[in-house]
């Protein structure tokens, strides 16, 4: 998956020599968290994120005046706005953005073409394409399935699916505890009754980590 | 006229068992799960009992067009009428969710999803008119049946419908509990915005269970933020955390809302025989959930209740005795008890596929000891404390 597929296109952004109160203002007004700070070329020389903001301003505790009041907030943005920006590509994969947002403890990522900005990609956006990729967003049910880590044995698993014409919503692999011998593969299926796919897979001799036999349940 | 029913002390209420044969013909194919033989069995065990007979039954009718489309779009539902002849193609079949392995399509399926529908209608009109105090309609429930997509065994949503027909015929504030261990998505959604519909499901997280909504978190949205309720409880709940968590929630959210009419839905597949679910409640809770239904209908709405059926996939241990105990409890005030009809169990020894069951209780020391039972009952606590924190601050306001 690309970049270009989850960021948002239409970004509020400011110029540098804007205020702080500006800047205020947009956070509150979009409710959003940062904002790229661009050249008359559109091009990314800062961000500042609503931390940046608060820091700028004196405590509410001290002061009671209006916000039109606050002198530091006439200063200008780029006073404040980080420097320089880490920025990601439209082609970047979404995979590799993680790792940054992992690495660097940013929340925030401008997309930037041609030295232009094109559109941000936020953690809040990161944690949703996550939540699509686990399949738990549409009708679906779970099956989790313990097998041999060997070429070839996702598409015999896989077969049993579409012997049953069972449309698989997502698919997820990841290690077996500490051995390296297996992998769990799990499946979210658009089905409300798993339970002749279950059968399936029991004859084929996979072993089912979900759902797991209590009692009562034939088979 | 009979003594006017009363909740509180044990009396008779009037109430309305929506029955003919017509509720039958909803049937997909021999090996599907959903199996509307359910309902016969009930009838034919309530029967068996002497708390049922042509007296208490009124016939139910078949819905009009329009009143599918209180809920569903024109196009699906002329795509359901074309399905019923054999006139779908794949490709627009596959768009409506119809043909699919869980609701495939079978000769007639338009007029036995209008009977199941027109039922419920009946059980309204029967509570909102013609002066029962209670009326149940088990071939209904259908609750994840989408405006214009069928859905988990379900064609059109006679609950969401019936909402929609109460809303416009008779101006009432609908309460809508569902009980399935699935949650009920599709009435969920059909009134997610609306503040005069509130909807309260309790379900097996859909972690691993269909449809997978049904989250805690769930809560409506625009003026209808805070009347949606849903508690996602732990896989191999038993009955104590079940039922404290049930009981709990209804009423809070009954005294929150103040209906004037309760609706449910009566799935019975919650029970730990249940193939497709993995929860681990017994009889227990199916005593329990019509009982505290018929008090708060009594304590808030004067006794206006309609109950709908559900899900429920052992139709013989299990489905027959829990919807039993709604009709029981909605007649006479009481649970049934004791030994199960002998000429009941006679009737039907041979043709089903296990042991029948010889009581109405469950013998427990047969249950699967759970080994994280504690753990369990804390993690629904924990949801439930989540789900009604906001029903706390309205009142105050």
């Amino acid at each position: 998956m690309l970049v270009e597929e989850i960021m948002k296109k239409s970004v509020v952004t400011l110029p540098a020599t804007s205020s702080i109160r500006e800047a205020l203002q947009l956070l509150h007004k979009h409710r959003i968290r940062h904002i790229p700070i661009v050249s008359s070329e559109k091009e990314v020389i800062g961000i500042v994120s609503d931390r940046d903001v608060r820091d700028a301003s004196p405590s509410i505790l001290s002061r009671h005046d209006d916000v039109e009041d606050i002198q530091e907030l006439d200063a200008e943005i780029k006073t404040i706005m980080s420097q320089p920006v880490v920025t990601i590509h439209p082609l970047d994969f979404v995979e590799d953005i993680a790792r940054i947002f992992y690495d660097e403890e940013f929340a925030c990522l401008p997309v930037v073409s041609q030295n232009k900005l094109v559109g941000i990609v936020t953690e809040k956006d990161m944690l949703y394409t996550l939540i699509h990729l686990t399949g738990t967003h549409v009708q679906s049910s779970h099956i989790e399935v313990k097998v041999p880590d060997v070429p070839g044995i996702l598409p015999e698993v896989t077969a049993v699916f579409g012997k049953r014409k069972t449309n698989i919503t997502s698919l997820l692999v990841y290690p077996y505890k500490d051995d390296p011998n297996y992998k769990i593969l799990v499946f979210r299926v658009q089905t409300m009754n798993p339970l002749p796919i279950v059968q399936d897979l029991k004859e084929e001799g996979y072993e089912l980590i979900w759902p797991k036999n209590v009692m009562g349940q034939e088979s | 006229m009979a003594q006017k029913c009363n909740g509180a002390r044990i009396m008779t209420c009037k109430s309305a068992f929506v029955y003919s044969n017509s509720l039958l013909n909803y049937h997909f194919h021999s090996d599907h799960p959903f199996n509307q033989k359910r309902v016969l069995l009930t009838k034919d065990l309530l029967e068996a009992s002497d708390i049922l007979d042509q007296t208490d039954m009124i016939k139910p009718r078949m819905a009009t067009e329009e009143e599918l489309a209180l809920f569903h779009d024109v196009p699906y539902i002329e795509a359901v009428k074309k399905a019923s002849k054999g006139l779908l193609s794949d490709k627009e079949a596959m768009e409506y969710g119809i043909g699919t392995e869980d609701t495939p399509i079978f000769s007639g399926m338009h007029e036995a999803s209008s009977y199941l529908v027109g039922a419920t209608l009946e059980a309204v009109d029967a509570v909102l008119e013609s002066n029962y105090d209670h009326a149940l309609n088990l071939g209904g429930g259908l609750h994840h049946g989408f405006k214009r997509k069928a859905s988990g065994f379900c064609i059109y949503n006679d609950g969401a419908i019936a909402i929609n027909y109460i809303r416009q015929k008779y101006n009432l504030r609908v309460l809508y509990v569902d009980t399935d261990a699935h949650h009920g998505d599709g009435v969920q959604w059909a009134f997610y915005d609306d503040p005069n519909v509130c909807t309260f499901s309790i379900h097996e997280t859909g972690r691993y269970l269909f449809p997978g909504t049904g989250n805690v978190n769930e809560r409506g949205i625009k003026e209808g933020h805070g009347y949606t309720f849903n508690l996602p409880i732990d896989a191999f709940t038993e009955d104590e955390s079940f039922i404290q968590l049930y009981k709990s929630a209804f009423e809070e959210i009954t005294s929150f809302f103040q209906p004037d009419v309760i609706v449910t839905q009566n799935g019975a597949d919650a029970h730990s025989l249940d193939p497709l679910t993995h929860l681990c409640a017994s009889m227990q809770i199916y005593e329990k959930i019509p009982s505290i239904a018929h008090q708060l209908a009594h304590t808030y709405c004067n006794g206006k209740w309609i109950a709908l059926g559900g899900g429920g996939y052992d139709i013989w241990r299990v489905v027959p005795r829990a919807w039993a105990q709604i009709w029981s409890i909605m007649k006479t005030g009481n649970k049934l008890e004791g030994e199960i009809p002998i000429t009941w169990q006679q009737k039907w020894n041979e043709e089903a596929t296990v042991s029948l069951p010889t009581t109405w209780h469950d013998d427990k020391s047969k249950f699967p000891t759970i080994p994280r039972k504690a753990e369990i009952t804390e993690k629904n606590e924990k949801v439930l404390e989540s789900a009604l924190k906001y029903t706390k601050n309205k009142r105050v306001l």
